[in-house]
């Protein structure tokens, strides 16, 4: 089935354009809404939102492949973002992340076989001062060690799913000019 | 004497942990845009003059002067842009993501009246991608505020027309937009790869147009300088630097936290009153005083106050080495010690393996740099994989000083600070840690450069053919 944004989301393109004196400037932003609709970043996506945008294809495709949050392959119902920077480090990041490893069955970069996850490994997110940290979704898990990473690996299942995860009503007012 | 954290005085971090002041009636409750007020009675160059005289200087990682960069703006420019620096992800730094989290509302009225005094139309933050909640935080309260009509709509008060637009933009991943140029590469749709300066941003940044790029910390203060005065302001900070400042204390500490504290405090404070301490009465091996691009200091340097001009000149911080005894050089002699950078303070207690940190470091800057330029895109690399083998224990005798070659090889050869970022560190570490580094050489491994690798004729060396 030929992939294409919904009426809303089209609504939300438009707004988004309308922030910026060139609609290229929309494309992380159309970008983002693209994975939140279809989950991941298909050549099919590509080619919606640089239509979508007016810029070439080629162009949303060195985008694309130069920010590491847009996925280009399916990924779990949850991407977990475990950070292993200097200060979660020192403080046993490499241990959650390896636990959390363990526990999936599957590496960082991969899904896990049940589908309900993706593990990535994060620089620093920010989060140092109480590491070592994960995100997921708009979730931080803090302080962590294997055995709480497992128990907000069983809260996070509970969760809705990050794509689909829409972030609120995108933009309030449109520009006017 | 112990230091009182509850007297020390807070600007920005006043609101940390009170959830509803990201409501806006509660943030106005509580004073929020209450400045606007004061603000739109003055004319705009006045604001620019009084946020020079209070000594606000960047708190994005150079320090530099707010009111002077405010001034580079052309004074017949039409269109100006300001945009905010929340893209935070210098390894060590997390009090972009606390402010905006606990007081958005406060970060939205210091935009206004900055952009009030910029002649700025439309104001853009730029947050980090992977701050998903952040931005959810932040959107609620800029659609409140247009609700309220603070923004989207002329301001009745203010001298002349104003009437400001805010858009929040999420990057999706990239340590390298942090950089003011990569940021408004990014921030027009495109990969974030660092411009060329000159043209500066202030007179040439986003769209083409006049711009300025300012941390979330430093447009965070500008309310209170509007209420209190730049006298006031500048009076809490040290001769050259206004305000406080925020320290985000992690690593092996007992109390680690994001402190607003008194600018030039002196660090060995903040570890042991403040912090609590190293964990297990361990003594400190290092301290990465302002994000993973500054040089370390020592367990003999933690007198030094916790101050930009402070921590690139004070005498009691031995200068970065190229090799042993060889100082390094910034240009026209100017020697480094560290910097203060973002405020990311990491301390390492006294069992800590500097070598698998600065592997780590490493790691980060080669998976960050944008490959534009060949020494950093090259160098980074290599120093990633030299490191990482001798954490492994395996270097190759000669590593150690192959790793300060690179390293002094990248400096200053490039497009943006990135290659800085990454050979400084890799230099202090080994200025004042090497033997360390020397301790993971495992003898009789064949080199990585042989004595002769291509003959002048091209033919490769027996060194080479034997290696394959
Ligand atoms: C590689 C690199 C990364 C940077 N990352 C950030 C960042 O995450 N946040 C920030 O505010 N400034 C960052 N900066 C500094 C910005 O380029 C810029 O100087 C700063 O945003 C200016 O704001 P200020 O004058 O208020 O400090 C970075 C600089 C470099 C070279
Ligand atoms: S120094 Fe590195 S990050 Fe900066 S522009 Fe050059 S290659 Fe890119």
């Amino acid at each position: 089935m030929a992939l294409t944004f919904t009426d809303e989301a089209k609504r939300k393109i438009a707004t988004l354009r309308s922030r910026y004196p060139d609609p290229q400037a929309a494309c992380l932003p159309v970008l983002h809404l693209a994975q939140d609709e279809f989950g991941y970043i298909s050549d099919e996506a590509v080619g919606l939102v640089a239509d979508a945008i007016g810029v070439p294809h080629s162009h949303v495709w060195g985008v694309v492949t130069f920010y590491t949050m847009y996925h280009q392959h399916p990924t779990g119902k949850h991407t977990l973002m475990v950070c292993t920077n200097v200060s979660c480090m020192l403080r046993g990041g490499y241990e959650v992340l390896e636990a959390i490893e363990k526990k999936l069955g599957c590496k960082r970069g991969e899904n896990s076989a049940d589908g309900e996850f993706t593990i990535v490994e994060e620089e620093c997110l920010a989060a140092c001062a109480d590491a070592p940290a994960m995100i997921s979704g708009e979730r931080y898990f803090l302080r962590l060690t294997p055995e709480l990473a497992m128990r907000a690996l069983e809260d996070i299942k509970k969760m809705p799913p990050d794509h689909g995860h829409q972030p609120p009503s995108t933009i309030a007012k449109a520009r006017k000019s | 004497m112990p230091v009182e954290l509850s007297k020390m005085p807070k600007i920005v971090t006043r609101h940390f942990g009170a959830e509803e002041v990201k409501k806006i009636a509660e943030a106005r409750k509580q004073g929020g845009y209450t400045q606007l007020k004061k603000a739109f009675a003055m004319q705009p160059q006045a604001i620019v003059d009084e946020v020079k005289k209070s000594n606000l200087r960047g708190r994005g990682g150079a320090g530099f002067p707010t009111g002077m960069k405010w001034g580079f703006i052309p004074k017949d420019a039409k269109t100006v842009y300001l945009v905010i620096n929340a893209d935070e992800s210098e390894p060590g730094t997390c009090k972009d993501r606390e402010l905006i989290y606990w007081d958005p509302h406060l970060l939205i009225e210091g935009v206004i009246i900055s952009s009030y005094a910029l002649g700025c139309s439309h104001a853009y933050i730029y947050i980090r991608g992977e701050m998903i909640r952040e931005f959810a935080v932040l959107q609620r309260a800029v659609e409140e505020a247009y609700a309220s009509g603070l923004l989207g709509a002329e301001s009745p008060t203010a001298k002349g027309p104003f009437k400001l637009d805010l858009t929040v933009h999420r990057g999706a991943g990239a340590y390298i937009c942090g950089e003011e140029t990569s940021l408004l590469n990014s921030l027009e749709g495109k990969r974030g790869w660092p411009r060329l300066k000159p043209p500066f941003p202030a007179v040439k940044g986003l769209f083409g147009q006049p711009t300025i790029v300012n941390n979330v910390e430093t447009i965070c203060n500008i309310p209170a300088i509007i209420d209190k005065g730049a006298e006031w302001f500048a009076g809490l900070g040290t001769p050259r630097s206004g305000g406080t400042r925020i320290l985000c204390m992690s690593g092996h500490l007992n109390k680690p936290g994001v402190f607003e504290l008194p600018m030039g405090i002196p660090l060995r404070t903040v570890i042991n009153d403040i912090c609590g301490g190293v964990p297990g009465g361990k003594k400190v091996k290092a301290v990465i005083p302002g994000g993973s691009s500054m040089p370390p200091l020592d367990a003999s340097e933690l007198d030094i106050p916790m101050e930009f001009d402070a921590l690139m000149t004070d005498e009691r911080i031995k200068p970065v080495e190229v090799k042993p005894g060889v100082k390094f050089d910034m240009g026209g002699g100017k020697i480094l010690r560290t910097m203060a950078g973002s405020g990311g303070v990491i301390v390492m207690d006294e069992s800590t393996d500097l070598v698998a940190v600065t592997w780590r470091i490493m790691k980060f800057y080669a998976h960050e740099s944008c490959g534009q330029c060949t020494p950093c895109r090259e160098g980074t690399g290599w120093l990633a994989r030299i490191t990482e083998r001798m954490a492994r224990g395996e270097g190759r005798p000669g590593d150690v000083e192959l790793c300060g070659t690179i390293a002094h090889g990248i400096a200053g050869n490039t497009i943006c600070p990135l290659g800085e970022a990454a050979a400084w560190p890799m230099l202090g570490f080994l200025t004042k840690f090497r033997s360390e580094f020397e301790a993971k050489i495992k003898p009789g491994l064949v080199p990585e450069i042989p004595a002769h690798p291509i003959t002048a004729t091209g033919i490769r060396s027996p060194e080479l053919e034997r290696r394959g």
